[in-house]
Protein backbone atom coordinates (compact mmCIF):
# COMPACT_ATOMS: atom_id res chain seq x y z
CA UNK A 1 0.00 0.00 0.00
CA UNK A 2 2.69 2.53 1.03
CA UNK A 3 4.76 1.52 -1.91
CA UNK A 4 1.93 2.18 -4.41
CA UNK A 5 1.22 5.62 -2.94
CA UNK A 6 4.81 6.59 -3.44
CA UNK A 7 4.54 5.46 -7.04
CA UNK A 8 1.60 7.77 -7.56
CA UNK A 9 3.19 10.79 -5.97
CA UNK A 10 4.74 12.10 -9.17
CA UNK A 11 1.40 11.74 -10.90
CA UNK A 12 -0.24 13.86 -8.22
CA UNK A 13 2.45 16.48 -8.65
CA UNK A 14 1.78 16.58 -12.37
CA UNK A 15 -1.91 16.89 -11.65
CA UNK A 16 -1.32 19.81 -9.31
CA UNK A 17 0.82 21.52 -11.96
CA UNK A 18 -1.85 20.96 -14.57
CA UNK A 19 -4.55 22.41 -12.35
CA UNK A 20 -2.34 25.42 -11.60
CA UNK A 21 -1.65 25.92 -15.32
CA UNK A 22 -5.36 25.77 -16.14
CA UNK A 23 -6.10 28.26 -13.36
CA UNK A 24 -3.47 30.67 -14.68
CA UNK A 25 -4.81 30.25 -18.22
CA UNK A 26 -8.38 30.97 -17.16
CA UNK A 27 -7.27 33.99 -15.14
CA UNK A 28 -5.25 35.50 -17.98
CA UNK A 29 -8.05 34.74 -20.43
CA UNK A 30 -10.63 36.50 -18.27
CA UNK A 31 -8.46 39.63 -18.34
CA UNK A 32 -7.26 39.47 -21.95
CA UNK A 33 -10.51 38.61 -23.74
CA UNK A 34 -12.96 41.52 -23.91
CA UNK A 35 -16.30 40.93 -22.20
CA UNK A 36 -18.35 41.27 -25.36
CA UNK A 37 -16.05 39.25 -27.58
CA UNK A 38 -17.93 36.82 -29.79
CA UNK A 39 -21.33 38.44 -29.56
CA UNK A 40 -21.61 38.80 -33.36
CA UNK A 41 -18.56 36.81 -34.37
CA UNK A 42 -14.88 36.59 -33.57
CA UNK A 43 -14.41 40.24 -32.62
CA UNK A 44 -15.14 42.77 -29.88
CA UNK A 45 -18.79 43.71 -30.41
CA UNK A 46 -18.50 47.18 -28.88
CA UNK A 47 -15.92 48.09 -31.54
CA UNK A 48 -18.95 48.63 -33.81
CA UNK A 49 -20.27 51.35 -31.54
CA UNK A 50 -16.81 52.82 -31.03
CA UNK A 51 -16.41 53.25 -34.78
CA UNK A 52 -19.99 54.47 -35.22
CA UNK A 53 -19.39 57.16 -32.60
CA UNK A 54 -16.79 59.00 -34.72
CA UNK A 55 -17.75 62.62 -35.44
CA UNK A 56 -19.22 63.55 -38.81
CA UNK A 57 -17.28 66.19 -40.78
CA UNK A 58 -19.46 66.55 -43.89
CA UNK A 59 -23.00 67.51 -42.91
CA UNK A 60 -24.56 66.39 -46.19
CA UNK A 61 -26.41 68.57 -48.70
CA UNK A 62 -29.86 68.17 -47.16
CA UNK A 63 -28.61 69.91 -44.00
CA UNK A 64 -27.36 72.93 -45.99
CA UNK A 65 -30.53 73.12 -48.04
CA UNK A 66 -32.68 73.49 -44.92
CA UNK A 67 -31.22 76.92 -44.13
CA UNK A 68 -29.92 78.13 -47.49
CA UNK A 69 -33.14 78.01 -49.48
CA UNK A 70 -31.99 81.09 -51.43
CA UNK A 71 -29.03 79.14 -52.80
CA UNK A 72 -31.25 76.18 -53.64
CA UNK A 73 -33.45 78.58 -55.59
CA UNK A 74 -30.46 80.10 -57.38
CA UNK A 75 -29.27 76.64 -58.38
CA UNK A 76 -32.64 75.57 -59.75
CA UNK A 77 -32.47 74.26 -63.31
CA UNK A 78 -28.68 74.21 -63.34
CA UNK A 79 -26.71 71.11 -64.24
CA UNK A 80 -24.85 71.80 -61.01
CA UNK A 81 -27.79 70.83 -58.78
CA UNK A 82 -26.30 67.36 -58.50
CA UNK A 83 -23.06 68.88 -57.15
CA UNK A 84 -23.49 69.00 -53.42
CA UNK A 85 -22.64 72.17 -51.53
CA UNK A 86 -19.71 70.78 -49.61
CA UNK A 87 -17.83 69.69 -52.74
CA UNK A 88 -17.16 73.36 -53.43
CA UNK A 89 -17.41 74.80 -49.92
CA UNK A 90 -15.53 72.07 -48.06
CA UNK A 91 -16.69 70.13 -45.01
CA UNK A 92 -19.16 72.20 -43.01
CA UNK A 93 -20.71 70.06 -40.28
CA UNK A 94 -19.40 72.51 -37.67
CA UNK A 95 -21.04 75.39 -39.54
CA UNK A 96 -24.33 73.51 -39.93
CA UNK A 97 -24.41 72.80 -36.20
CA UNK A 98 -23.72 76.44 -35.32
CA UNK A 99 -23.62 78.87 -38.31
CA UNK A 100 -21.98 81.65 -36.32
CA UNK A 101 -19.18 79.50 -34.91
CA UNK A 102 -17.44 78.79 -38.20
CA UNK A 103 -17.81 79.78 -41.82
CA UNK A 104 -17.28 77.41 -44.72
CA UNK A 105 -14.70 78.38 -47.31
CA UNK A 106 -15.70 80.78 -50.09
CA UNK A 107 -13.85 79.04 -52.85
CA UNK A 108 -11.83 80.95 -55.40
CA UNK A 109 -13.66 80.43 -58.67
CA UNK A 110 -10.90 79.60 -61.13
CA UNK A 111 -8.98 76.88 -59.27
CA UNK A 112 -12.22 75.27 -58.19
CA UNK A 113 -13.88 75.15 -61.59
CA UNK A 114 -10.79 73.98 -63.46
CA UNK A 115 -10.43 71.08 -61.05
CA UNK A 116 -13.45 69.54 -62.72
CA UNK A 117 -13.65 71.23 -66.11
CA UNK A 118 -10.07 71.40 -67.41
CA UNK A 119 -9.66 69.28 -70.50
CA UNK A 120 -8.29 65.78 -69.93
CA UNK A 121 -8.41 62.84 -72.32
CA UNK A 122 -9.23 60.39 -69.53
CA UNK A 123 -12.48 62.24 -68.78
CA UNK A 124 -15.66 60.95 -70.39
CA UNK A 125 -15.91 62.59 -73.82
CA UNK A 126 -19.43 63.92 -73.15
CA UNK A 127 -18.38 65.78 -70.01
CA UNK A 128 -18.12 69.56 -70.66
CA UNK A 129 -14.42 70.43 -70.63
CA UNK A 130 -12.58 73.58 -71.55
CA UNK A 131 -9.03 74.55 -72.38
CA UNK A 132 -8.22 77.34 -69.89
CA UNK A 133 -5.75 78.95 -72.31
CA UNK A 134 -8.41 79.35 -74.98
CA UNK A 135 -11.60 79.69 -72.98
CA UNK A 136 -12.54 82.90 -71.19
CA UNK A 137 -9.80 85.39 -70.44
CA UNK A 138 -7.56 84.22 -67.60
CA UNK A 139 -9.94 85.96 -65.21
CA UNK A 140 -12.17 84.27 -62.66
CA UNK A 141 -14.70 81.94 -64.26
CA UNK A 142 -17.41 83.46 -62.10
CA UNK A 143 -17.04 86.74 -64.03
CA UNK A 144 -19.09 85.14 -66.80
CA UNK A 145 -20.60 82.10 -65.08
CA UNK A 146 -22.72 82.86 -61.97
CA UNK A 147 -21.25 80.61 -59.29
CA UNK A 148 -24.47 78.86 -58.33
CA UNK A 149 -25.89 78.64 -61.85
CA UNK A 150 -22.93 78.52 -64.24
CA UNK A 151 -24.89 78.03 -67.46
CA UNK A 152 -24.98 81.35 -69.33
CA UNK B 1 -32.72 12.39 0.28
CA UNK B 2 -31.72 9.35 -1.71
CA UNK B 3 -29.05 9.29 -4.31
CA UNK B 4 -31.45 9.69 -7.25
CA UNK B 5 -33.04 12.74 -5.65
CA UNK B 6 -29.63 14.25 -4.92
CA UNK B 7 -28.46 13.84 -8.50
CA UNK B 8 -31.64 15.36 -9.90
CA UNK B 9 -31.62 18.40 -7.59
CA UNK B 10 -27.89 18.92 -7.98
CA UNK B 11 -28.14 18.67 -11.74
CA UNK B 12 -30.92 21.25 -11.86
CA UNK B 13 -28.92 23.61 -9.63
CA UNK B 14 -25.87 23.38 -11.88
CA UNK B 15 -27.99 23.89 -14.98
CA UNK B 16 -29.70 26.94 -13.44
CA UNK B 17 -26.48 28.63 -12.34
CA UNK B 18 -25.06 27.94 -15.79
CA UNK B 19 -27.92 29.63 -17.61
CA UNK B 20 -27.97 32.46 -15.08
CA UNK B 21 -24.31 33.08 -15.82
CA UNK B 22 -24.92 33.15 -19.56
CA UNK B 23 -27.78 35.59 -19.07
CA UNK B 24 -25.68 37.75 -16.75
CA UNK B 25 -22.85 37.88 -19.29
CA UNK B 26 -25.30 39.13 -21.91
CA UNK B 27 -26.48 41.81 -19.48
CA UNK B 28 -22.90 42.86 -18.75
CA UNK B 29 -22.06 43.06 -22.46
CA UNK B 30 -24.80 45.64 -22.95
CA UNK B 31 -27.17 46.16 -25.87
CA UNK B 32 -25.00 46.96 -28.93
CA UNK B 33 -27.65 48.76 -30.95
CA UNK B 34 -27.43 52.22 -29.46
CA UNK B 35 -28.85 53.91 -32.56
CA UNK B 36 -32.54 53.26 -31.96
CA UNK B 37 -33.63 53.08 -35.58
CA UNK B 38 -30.67 51.17 -36.90
CA UNK B 39 -30.83 47.38 -36.84
CA UNK B 40 -27.59 45.68 -37.77
CA UNK B 41 -29.34 42.77 -39.40
CA UNK B 42 -31.49 44.98 -41.65
CA UNK B 43 -28.60 46.19 -43.79
CA UNK B 44 -26.00 44.78 -46.16
CA UNK B 45 -23.88 47.61 -47.52
CA UNK B 46 -22.31 47.74 -50.94
CA UNK B 47 -21.16 50.34 -53.47
CA UNK B 48 -21.96 50.89 -57.12
CA UNK B 49 -19.31 52.55 -59.28
CA UNK B 50 -20.04 53.76 -62.79
CA UNK B 51 -16.64 54.19 -64.43
CA UNK B 52 -18.20 55.96 -67.40
CA UNK B 53 -19.18 58.84 -65.12
CA UNK B 54 -15.90 59.35 -63.24
CA UNK B 55 -14.23 62.62 -64.27
CA UNK B 56 -11.15 62.17 -62.06
CA UNK B 57 -11.68 65.38 -60.11
CA UNK B 58 -10.40 63.80 -56.88
CA UNK B 59 -13.24 65.21 -54.77
CA UNK B 60 -13.81 61.78 -53.22
CA UNK B 61 -10.15 61.41 -52.23
CA UNK B 62 -10.10 64.82 -50.53
CA UNK B 63 -13.45 64.30 -48.83
CA UNK B 64 -12.41 60.89 -47.54
CA UNK B 65 -9.24 62.26 -45.99
CA UNK B 66 -11.16 65.10 -44.33
CA UNK B 67 -13.96 62.92 -43.03
CA UNK B 68 -11.81 60.13 -41.66
CA UNK B 69 -8.76 62.05 -40.53
CA UNK B 70 -6.56 60.12 -42.94
CA UNK B 71 -2.95 61.27 -42.81
CA UNK B 72 -2.42 63.88 -45.54
CA UNK B 73 0.91 62.64 -46.87
CA UNK B 74 0.86 60.75 -50.14
CA UNK B 75 0.71 56.94 -50.10
CA UNK B 76 -1.93 56.79 -47.37
CA UNK B 77 -5.41 56.46 -48.79
CA UNK B 78 -8.70 54.91 -47.86
CA UNK B 79 -9.92 55.67 -51.35
CA UNK B 80 -7.97 56.79 -54.39
CA UNK B 81 -8.44 57.21 -58.12
CA UNK B 82 -6.32 55.55 -60.81
CA UNK B 83 -5.87 56.75 -64.37
CA UNK B 84 -5.63 54.05 -67.03
CA UNK B 85 -3.94 54.64 -70.35
CA UNK B 86 -4.41 51.59 -72.56
CA UNK B 87 -2.45 51.59 -75.83
CA UNK B 88 -4.61 50.62 -78.77
CA UNK B 89 -5.78 47.05 -78.37
CA UNK B 90 -3.22 46.14 -75.71
CA UNK B 91 -5.24 45.50 -72.59
CA UNK B 92 -2.42 43.39 -71.19
CA UNK B 93 -0.13 46.38 -70.71
CA UNK B 94 -2.04 49.40 -69.46
CA UNK B 95 -0.14 52.38 -68.10
CA UNK B 96 -1.59 53.20 -64.69
CA UNK B 97 -0.86 56.25 -62.60
CA UNK B 98 -2.35 57.86 -59.54
CA UNK B 99 -0.43 61.03 -58.63
CA UNK B 100 -1.04 61.53 -54.91
CA UNK B 101 -4.01 59.19 -55.26
CA UNK B 102 -5.77 61.81 -57.37
CA UNK B 103 -5.88 64.19 -54.40
CA UNK B 104 -4.79 67.12 -56.58
CA UNK B 105 -6.51 65.93 -59.72
CA UNK B 106 -4.72 64.56 -62.76
CA UNK B 107 -2.49 66.90 -64.78
CA UNK B 108 -3.03 66.20 -68.48
CA UNK B 109 -0.34 63.78 -69.57
CA UNK B 110 -1.44 61.99 -72.71
CA UNK B 111 -2.01 63.52 -76.15
CA UNK B 112 -5.59 63.48 -77.37
CA UNK B 113 -6.61 61.07 -80.12
CA UNK B 114 -3.50 58.89 -80.18
CA UNK B 115 -5.66 55.79 -80.54
CA UNK B 116 -5.38 54.93 -76.87
CA UNK B 117 -8.14 54.32 -74.37
CA UNK B 118 -8.17 56.49 -71.24
CA UNK B 119 -10.37 56.40 -68.19
CA UNK B 120 -10.41 56.77 -64.42
CA UNK B 121 -11.09 54.01 -61.89
CA UNK B 122 -11.97 54.97 -58.31
CA UNK B 123 -10.81 52.37 -55.82
CA UNK B 124 -11.59 51.61 -52.22
CA UNK B 125 -12.01 48.65 -49.90
CA UNK B 126 -14.25 46.14 -51.64
CA UNK B 127 -16.03 45.22 -48.37
CA UNK B 128 -15.61 41.54 -49.16
CA UNK B 129 -18.09 39.14 -47.60
CA UNK B 130 -15.37 36.45 -47.37
CA UNK B 131 -12.47 38.70 -46.75
CA UNK B 132 -8.89 37.37 -46.83
CA UNK B 133 -7.75 40.19 -44.55
CA UNK B 134 -10.20 39.11 -41.86
CA UNK B 135 -9.15 35.49 -42.12
CA UNK B 136 -5.48 36.24 -41.42
CA UNK B 137 -5.96 38.56 -38.45
CA UNK B 138 -4.52 36.75 -35.43
CA UNK B 139 -6.39 38.76 -32.78
CA UNK B 140 -9.85 39.41 -34.26
CA UNK B 141 -9.06 43.11 -34.70
CA UNK B 142 -10.51 43.20 -38.21
CA UNK B 143 -13.87 41.70 -38.95
CA UNK B 144 -16.94 41.67 -41.15
CA UNK B 145 -19.69 43.50 -39.33
CA UNK B 146 -23.22 42.01 -39.32
CA UNK B 147 -24.25 44.78 -41.73
CA UNK B 148 -21.58 43.90 -44.25
CA UNK B 149 -18.71 46.30 -43.63
CA UNK B 150 -15.12 45.22 -43.02
CA UNK B 151 -13.93 47.21 -40.02
CA UNK B 152 -10.81 47.58 -37.89
CA UNK B 153 -10.85 47.56 -34.11
CA UNK B 154 -7.99 49.99 -33.46
CA UNK B 155 -7.76 49.02 -29.80
CA UNK B 156 -6.95 45.41 -30.57
CA UNK B 157 -4.87 45.82 -33.71
CA UNK B 158 -1.27 44.76 -33.10
CA UNK B 159 0.10 46.30 -36.29
CA UNK B 160 1.38 42.92 -37.47
CA UNK B 161 0.68 43.75 -41.15
CA UNK B 162 -0.64 40.32 -42.10
CA UNK B 163 -3.85 41.86 -43.42
CA UNK B 164 -1.95 44.46 -45.45
CA UNK B 165 -0.30 41.57 -47.27
CA UNK B 166 -3.48 39.54 -47.53
CA UNK B 167 -5.64 42.20 -49.18
CA UNK B 168 -5.64 41.47 -52.94
CA UNK B 169 -6.71 45.04 -53.66
CA UNK B 170 -4.04 46.92 -51.70
CA UNK B 171 -6.63 48.75 -49.65
CA UNK B 172 -4.87 48.71 -46.29
CA UNK B 173 -2.00 50.70 -44.85
CA UNK B 174 -0.31 51.13 -41.51
CA UNK B 175 -1.08 54.53 -40.02
CA UNK B 176 2.35 55.86 -39.00
CA UNK B 177 0.77 57.88 -36.17
CA UNK B 178 -0.66 54.92 -34.30
CA UNK B 179 1.17 51.93 -35.77
CA UNK B 180 -2.17 50.24 -36.38
CA UNK B 181 -3.80 49.34 -39.65
CA UNK B 182 -6.31 51.64 -41.31
CA UNK B 183 -8.68 51.19 -44.21
CA UNK B 184 -11.97 52.35 -45.68
CA UNK B 185 -14.77 51.84 -43.17
CA UNK B 186 -17.43 52.75 -45.74
CA UNK B 187 -17.86 55.77 -43.44
CA UNK B 188 -19.46 53.47 -40.91
CA UNK B 189 -20.08 56.39 -38.55
CA UNK B 190 -22.05 58.13 -41.30
CA UNK B 191 -24.12 55.22 -42.60
CA UNK B 192 -25.16 54.34 -39.05
CA UNK B 193 -26.54 57.89 -38.82
CA UNK B 194 -28.42 57.55 -42.09
CA UNK B 195 -25.96 59.63 -44.13
CA UNK B 196 -24.15 58.50 -47.25
CA UNK B 197 -20.37 58.09 -47.31
CA UNK B 198 -18.16 61.17 -47.63
CA UNK B 199 -16.91 60.05 -51.06
CA UNK B 200 -20.44 59.61 -52.39
CA UNK B 201 -21.49 62.94 -50.92
CA UNK B 202 -18.52 64.52 -52.70
CA UNK B 203 -18.97 62.85 -56.08
CA UNK B 204 -20.30 65.47 -58.55
CA UNK B 205 -21.46 63.00 -61.20
CA UNK B 206 -22.94 60.16 -59.15
CA UNK B 207 -20.17 57.87 -60.35
CA UNK B 208 -20.08 56.25 -56.93
CA UNK B 209 -23.17 55.47 -54.92
CA UNK B 210 -23.66 53.71 -51.63
CA UNK B 211 -26.25 50.95 -51.69
CA UNK B 212 -28.02 48.74 -49.21
CA UNK B 213 -28.57 45.31 -50.72
CA UNK B 214 -31.12 44.41 -48.06
CA UNK B 215 -33.32 47.42 -48.85
CA UNK B 216 -35.59 46.35 -51.73
CA UNK B 217 -36.17 50.01 -52.72
CA UNK B 218 -32.52 50.90 -53.02
CA UNK B 219 -31.55 52.01 -56.57
CA UNK B 220 -28.54 49.71 -56.40
CA UNK B 221 -30.83 46.85 -57.40
CA UNK B 222 -31.65 48.62 -60.66
CA UNK B 223 -27.95 49.24 -61.20
CA UNK B 224 -27.13 45.56 -60.67
CA UNK B 225 -30.00 44.42 -62.86
CA UNK B 226 -29.86 46.86 -65.76
CA UNK B 227 -26.12 47.37 -66.14
CA UNK B 228 -23.32 44.97 -66.96
CA UNK B 229 -21.42 44.85 -63.69
CA UNK B 230 -18.26 43.22 -62.44
CA UNK B 231 -16.19 43.17 -59.27
CA UNK B 232 -12.42 43.49 -59.17
CA UNK B 233 -10.45 40.22 -59.26
CA UNK B 234 -13.49 37.93 -59.29
CA UNK B 235 -11.13 34.96 -59.49
CA UNK B 236 -10.11 35.63 -55.89
CA UNK B 237 -13.65 34.73 -54.74
CA UNK B 238 -13.54 37.29 -51.98
CA UNK B 239 -17.23 38.14 -52.17
CA UNK B 240 -16.39 41.74 -53.09
CA UNK B 241 -19.35 44.13 -52.82
CA UNK B 242 -18.02 47.09 -54.79
CA UNK B 243 -19.66 46.66 -58.18
CA UNK B 244 -18.18 48.37 -61.22
CA UNK B 245 -19.98 48.88 -64.47
CA UNK B 246 -18.08 49.67 -67.67
CA UNK B 247 -15.06 47.92 -66.16
CA UNK B 248 -12.34 47.42 -68.76
CA UNK B 249 -10.39 44.15 -68.93
CA UNK B 250 -7.14 46.04 -68.37
CA UNK B 251 -8.13 46.98 -64.81
CA UNK B 252 -6.42 44.82 -62.24
C1 LIG C 1 -28.69 76.28 -39.18
C2 LIG C 1 -28.77 76.91 -40.46
C3 LIG C 1 -27.60 76.71 -41.42
C4 LIG C 1 -27.18 75.53 -41.94
C5 LIG C 1 -27.70 74.12 -41.65
C6 LIG C 1 -26.13 75.86 -42.86
N1 LIG C 1 -25.91 77.20 -42.87
FE1 LIG C 1 -24.58 78.20 -44.01
N2 LIG C 1 -25.06 79.94 -43.14
C7 LIG C 1 -26.09 80.10 -42.22
C8 LIG C 1 -26.17 81.50 -41.87
C9 LIG C 1 -27.17 82.09 -40.87
C10 LIG C 1 -25.17 82.16 -42.61
C11 LIG C 1 -24.88 83.64 -42.65
C12 LIG C 1 -23.78 83.96 -41.69
C13 LIG C 1 -23.41 85.40 -41.86
O1 LIG C 1 -23.63 85.94 -42.93
O2 LIG C 1 -22.87 85.91 -40.89
C14 LIG C 1 -24.50 81.16 -43.40
C15 LIG C 1 -23.44 81.43 -44.27
C16 LIG C 1 -22.91 80.50 -45.15
C17 LIG C 1 -21.91 80.77 -46.16
C18 LIG C 1 -21.29 82.10 -46.45
C19 LIG C 1 -20.10 82.26 -45.57
C20 LIG C 1 -19.50 83.61 -45.73
O3 LIG C 1 -18.27 83.68 -45.67
O4 LIG C 1 -20.26 84.57 -45.91
C21 LIG C 1 -21.67 79.61 -46.82
C22 LIG C 1 -20.69 79.40 -47.95
C23 LIG C 1 -22.49 78.60 -46.21
N3 LIG C 1 -23.23 79.16 -45.20
C24 LIG C 1 -22.50 77.27 -46.60
C25 LIG C 1 -23.19 76.28 -45.94
C26 LIG C 1 -23.07 74.89 -46.26
C27 LIG C 1 -22.18 74.31 -47.34
C28 LIG C 1 -23.90 74.22 -45.43
C29 LIG C 1 -24.15 72.72 -45.35
C30 LIG C 1 -23.13 71.94 -44.71
C31 LIG C 1 -24.55 75.21 -44.58
N4 LIG C 1 -24.08 76.45 -44.92
C32 LIG C 1 -25.48 74.91 -43.61
C33 LIG C 1 -26.91 79.11 -41.72
C34 LIG C 1 -26.80 77.76 -42.00
C1 LIG D 1 -19.76 74.65 -58.09
C2 LIG D 1 -19.35 74.98 -56.78
C3 LIG D 1 -20.39 75.40 -55.75
C4 LIG D 1 -21.45 74.68 -55.28
C5 LIG D 1 -21.86 73.27 -55.70
C6 LIG D 1 -22.09 75.47 -54.28
N1 LIG D 1 -21.45 76.67 -54.15
FE1 LIG D 1 -21.93 78.14 -52.86
N2 LIG D 1 -20.49 79.32 -53.69
C7 LIG D 1 -19.61 78.93 -54.67
C8 LIG D 1 -18.79 80.04 -55.03
C9 LIG D 1 -17.69 80.01 -56.09
C10 LIG D 1 -19.21 81.12 -54.23
C11 LIG D 1 -18.72 82.55 -54.30
C12 LIG D 1 -17.56 82.78 -53.41
C13 LIG D 1 -17.16 84.22 -53.50
O1 LIG D 1 -17.48 84.85 -54.49
O2 LIG D 1 -16.53 84.66 -52.56
C14 LIG D 1 -20.28 80.63 -53.38
C15 LIG D 1 -20.93 81.40 -52.43
C16 LIG D 1 -21.87 80.89 -51.53
C17 LIG D 1 -22.51 81.63 -50.47
C18 LIG D 1 -22.28 83.07 -50.14
C19 LIG D 1 -23.43 83.90 -50.61
C20 LIG D 1 -23.56 83.89 -52.11
O3 LIG D 1 -24.59 83.38 -52.60
O4 LIG D 1 -22.66 84.35 -52.80
C21 LIG D 1 -23.36 80.77 -49.83
C22 LIG D 1 -24.26 81.06 -48.65
C23 LIG D 1 -23.27 79.49 -50.50
N3 LIG D 1 -22.37 79.61 -51.53
C24 LIG D 1 -23.97 78.36 -50.14
C25 LIG D 1 -24.05 77.23 -50.90
C26 LIG D 1 -24.96 76.13 -50.64
C27 LIG D 1 -25.93 76.05 -49.50
C28 LIG D 1 -24.76 75.22 -51.61
C29 LIG D 1 -25.50 73.90 -51.83
C30 LIG D 1 -26.94 74.00 -52.01
C31 LIG D 1 -23.70 75.72 -52.47
N4 LIG D 1 -23.32 76.94 -52.02
C32 LIG D 1 -23.19 75.05 -53.56
C33 LIG D 1 -19.52 77.68 -55.25
C34 LIG D 1 -20.40 76.66 -55.05
C1 LIG E 1 -16.92 68.98 -58.49
C2 LIG E 1 -16.84 69.15 -59.90
C3 LIG E 1 -17.32 70.47 -60.51
C4 LIG E 1 -16.92 71.73 -60.15
C5 LIG E 1 -16.01 72.13 -59.01
C6 LIG E 1 -17.55 72.60 -61.08
N1 LIG E 1 -18.30 71.89 -61.96
FE1 LIG E 1 -19.33 72.64 -63.53
N2 LIG E 1 -20.13 70.85 -63.90
C7 LIG E 1 -19.84 69.70 -63.21
C8 LIG E 1 -20.73 68.66 -63.62
C9 LIG E 1 -20.75 67.22 -63.08
C10 LIG E 1 -21.57 69.22 -64.61
C11 LIG E 1 -22.72 68.53 -65.34
C12 LIG E 1 -22.18 67.92 -66.61
C13 LIG E 1 -23.26 67.19 -67.35
O1 LIG E 1 -24.40 67.19 -66.91
O2 LIG E 1 -22.90 66.62 -68.36
C14 LIG E 1 -21.16 70.59 -64.77
C15 LIG E 1 -21.72 71.48 -65.67
C16 LIG E 1 -21.24 72.75 -65.87
C17 LIG E 1 -21.65 73.65 -66.92
C18 LIG E 1 -22.71 73.35 -67.96
C19 LIG E 1 -22.10 72.75 -69.17
C20 LIG E 1 -23.13 72.44 -70.20
O3 LIG E 1 -23.03 71.35 -70.75
O4 LIG E 1 -24.00 73.26 -70.40
C21 LIG E 1 -20.96 74.81 -66.80
C22 LIG E 1 -21.04 76.06 -67.68
C23 LIG E 1 -20.10 74.66 -65.66
N3 LIG E 1 -20.29 73.40 -65.13
C24 LIG E 1 -19.26 75.63 -65.19
C25 LIG E 1 -18.61 75.56 -63.97
C26 LIG E 1 -18.01 76.68 -63.29
C27 LIG E 1 -17.97 78.09 -63.83
C28 LIG E 1 -17.50 76.21 -62.13
C29 LIG E 1 -16.80 77.00 -61.03
C30 LIG E 1 -17.67 77.90 -60.28
C31 LIG E 1 -17.77 74.80 -62.08
N4 LIG E 1 -18.46 74.46 -63.20
C32 LIG E 1 -17.35 73.97 -61.06
C33 LIG E 1 -18.85 69.55 -62.26
C34 LIG E 1 -18.20 70.59 -61.64
C1 LIG F 1 -15.41 85.79 -70.86
C2 LIG F 1 -16.48 85.06 -70.25
C3 LIG F 1 -16.15 83.64 -69.80
C4 LIG F 1 -15.22 83.28 -68.88
C5 LIG F 1 -14.22 84.14 -68.09
C6 LIG F 1 -15.35 81.86 -68.73
N1 LIG F 1 -16.34 81.38 -69.55
FE1 LIG F 1 -16.99 79.46 -69.68
N2 LIG F 1 -18.27 79.96 -71.15
C7 LIG F 1 -18.52 81.23 -71.58
C8 LIG F 1 -19.55 81.20 -72.60
C9 LIG F 1 -20.12 82.39 -73.33
C10 LIG F 1 -19.91 79.83 -72.75
C11 LIG F 1 -20.97 79.22 -73.68
C12 LIG F 1 -20.48 79.16 -75.10
C13 LIG F 1 -19.47 78.10 -75.30
O1 LIG F 1 -19.83 76.93 -75.24
O2 LIG F 1 -18.32 78.44 -75.56
C14 LIG F 1 -19.10 79.08 -71.82
C15 LIG F 1 -19.16 77.71 -71.69
C16 LIG F 1 -18.49 77.01 -70.68
C17 LIG F 1 -18.61 75.61 -70.44
C18 LIG F 1 -19.46 74.62 -71.21
C19 LIG F 1 -18.65 74.14 -72.38
C20 LIG F 1 -19.38 73.05 -73.14
O3 LIG F 1 -18.67 72.28 -73.78
O4 LIG F 1 -20.60 72.97 -73.06
C21 LIG F 1 -17.80 75.30 -69.41
C22 LIG F 1 -17.59 73.92 -68.78
C23 LIG F 1 -17.17 76.51 -68.99
N3 LIG F 1 -17.60 77.53 -69.78
C24 LIG F 1 -16.29 76.59 -67.94
C25 LIG F 1 -15.56 77.72 -67.65
C26 LIG F 1 -14.50 77.76 -66.68
C27 LIG F 1 -14.05 76.56 -65.84
C28 LIG F 1 -14.00 79.01 -66.67
C29 LIG F 1 -12.84 79.54 -65.80
C30 LIG F 1 -11.54 78.97 -66.12
C31 LIG F 1 -14.76 79.77 -67.61
N4 LIG F 1 -15.69 78.96 -68.20
C32 LIG F 1 -14.55 81.10 -67.86
C33 LIG F 1 -17.90 82.39 -71.13
C34 LIG F 1 -16.86 82.45 -70.22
Amino acid sequence: MRQSLKDREHLLRMLALLVAAIAVFLFVRSIAVPKDYGRFGPFRASALDDIAAMPVVFAGHSACEECHSDVVEARQGSKHTQIHCEICHGPAAAHAADPTASKPARPDGRELCLNCHVINVARPADFPQINPREHGDEGPCTACHPHHHPEP
Amino acid sequence: MDRRDFLLKGGKLIWLTGSAMVAWEAVLAGEPETAPNYKLTDHWWAMAIDIGLCIGCGSCVRACKEENGVIKEPFFFRTWVERYHVPHGDIERPEVDSPNGGYDGFPEKYPPQDGSKNFFVPKLCNQCAHSPCVQVCPVGATFESPDGVVLVDKEYCLGCRYCVQACPYGCRYIDPRSGTVDKCSLCYHRIRRGLTTACCEACPTGARRLGDLKDPNDPIHEFLRDRRVQVLKPQMATGAKVYYCDLDGSVR
